[in-house]
């Protein structure tokens, strides 16, 4: 089941906390200053080479040009995120929105009721805290990063947008 | 839907129909990834049903992380093509795909009658690295998704490839 009430463009990012390891975590506000990119996926260990994370791995240092700071999000836990992540080397955060299941991604409007897992969401905030873009790709599709470097390139020409919300 | 953002010039590497042809196939591809492997002879298939109604360009996407010997393989694949090698160099490397060492891509162009002693060299010093870094550049633009994207006349195509989809994917848009 597709959720509604997305979060869009114009409004704050709401905050969170989220284990980024099992003794770690990290808060969205703490990445504040810079632009920020939430990748909601619906679980670690989909198939090699057409795997997002593992595609956004390679983009990295793309978006760190941008100064900005990249974090993937699902419903698994840190000990599967922690096994995923190393498998492929990744070289970014996966926080676990593991308990209470979902909340995070409940707040940004992208969690699948039914399913379990959110949605394959992004979200592009800006250094205000301000979502800049947000997209839901149809689950089984990988949206890619076309998307998220037009955002950031948006970002760079305009750093502030009214806040609508 | 993502668009292709690069168009087709003449830095690119063309084979069959010129750029005014009917379609116009576009893969972004790493030589190290079994998908592209198996969507080599897909391509391959296609090319011989349509002939000059398809113009191919392969465009380079290595996934450096996951695939080490990708980008090496993707620069070899540049080098022998400022040699006017490149697609004799594109086949080698993916029907050789499980072997794509130094060692293995100088015996290549060896095989393919390349100045060994000039593509080792270029090899080495990164000769082709900007190029292939603009390639994977303007696949990240363009919304390329992993590896093998496919655009065809500017569009990515998130359909099948496998089993001969890709060729009557092609087929219908001739229609």
């Amino acid at each position: 089941m597709s959720s509604s009430n997305v979060l869009q463009p114009g409004q704050l990012a709401p905050d969170f906390t989220l284990h980024s390891t099992a003794d770690q975590n990290l808060s969205l506000s703490e990445l504040k200053g810079n632009p920020v990119i939430l990748a909601f996926y619906p679980a670690d260990w989909s198939p090699v080479c057409g795997d997002q994370m593992a595609l956004y791995n390679e983009c990295l240092s793309e978006f760190h040009h941008y100064g900005a700071t990249l974090v993937g999000i699902s419903v698994d836990g840190v000990w599967c995120h922690t096994a995923f992540s190393h498998d492929r080397s990744l070289r970014f955060p996966l926080l676990a929105d593991f308990e209470p299941k979902g909340a995070v991604a409940r707040k940004y409007g992208v969690y699948r009721e039914g399913d379990g897992v959110t949605e394959r969401a992004l979200f592009v905030i800006d250094a205000e805290g301000v979502i800049r873009y947000s997209y839901v790709s149809p689950i089984g599709i990988n949206p890619g990063a076309d998307g998220i470097i037009e955002a950031l390139e948006q970002i760079k020409k305009e750093p502030s947008e009214h806040v609508t919300a | 839907m993502s668009q292709l953002k690069k168009p087709i010039s003449k830095d690119d590497h063309l084979q069959g129909g010129d750029v005014d042809a009917k379609l116009i196939l576009v893969e972004y591809g790493d030589y190290q990834c079994p998908f592209c492997g198996r969507a080599y002879p897909q391509v391959k298939e296609a090319q011989d049903e349509l002939g000059t109604d398809l113009c191919f360009v392969f465009r380079n996407f290595p996934l450096s992380t996951l695939h080490p010997d990708a980008e090496n393989a993707a620069e070899a694949a540049e080098i022998a093509g400022a040699f006017g090698k490149f697609w004799e160099m594109h086949d080698m490397l993916f029907e050789n795909q499980q072997a794509l060492d130094t060692n293995s891509l100088v015996q290549y162009a060896l095989a393919l009658g390349l100045d060994t002693e000039k593509f080792a060299e270029e090899l080495s010093r990164q000769a082709k690295y900007e190029r292939v870094h603009q390639d994977f550049m303007s696949g990240m633009t363009s919304g390329v998704n992993g590896t093998p994207t496919f655009f065809i006349n500017g569009k990515r195509y998130d359909g099948e490839w496998e089993h001969g989809a890709l060729l009557r994917a092609l087929r219908s848009m001739l229609e």
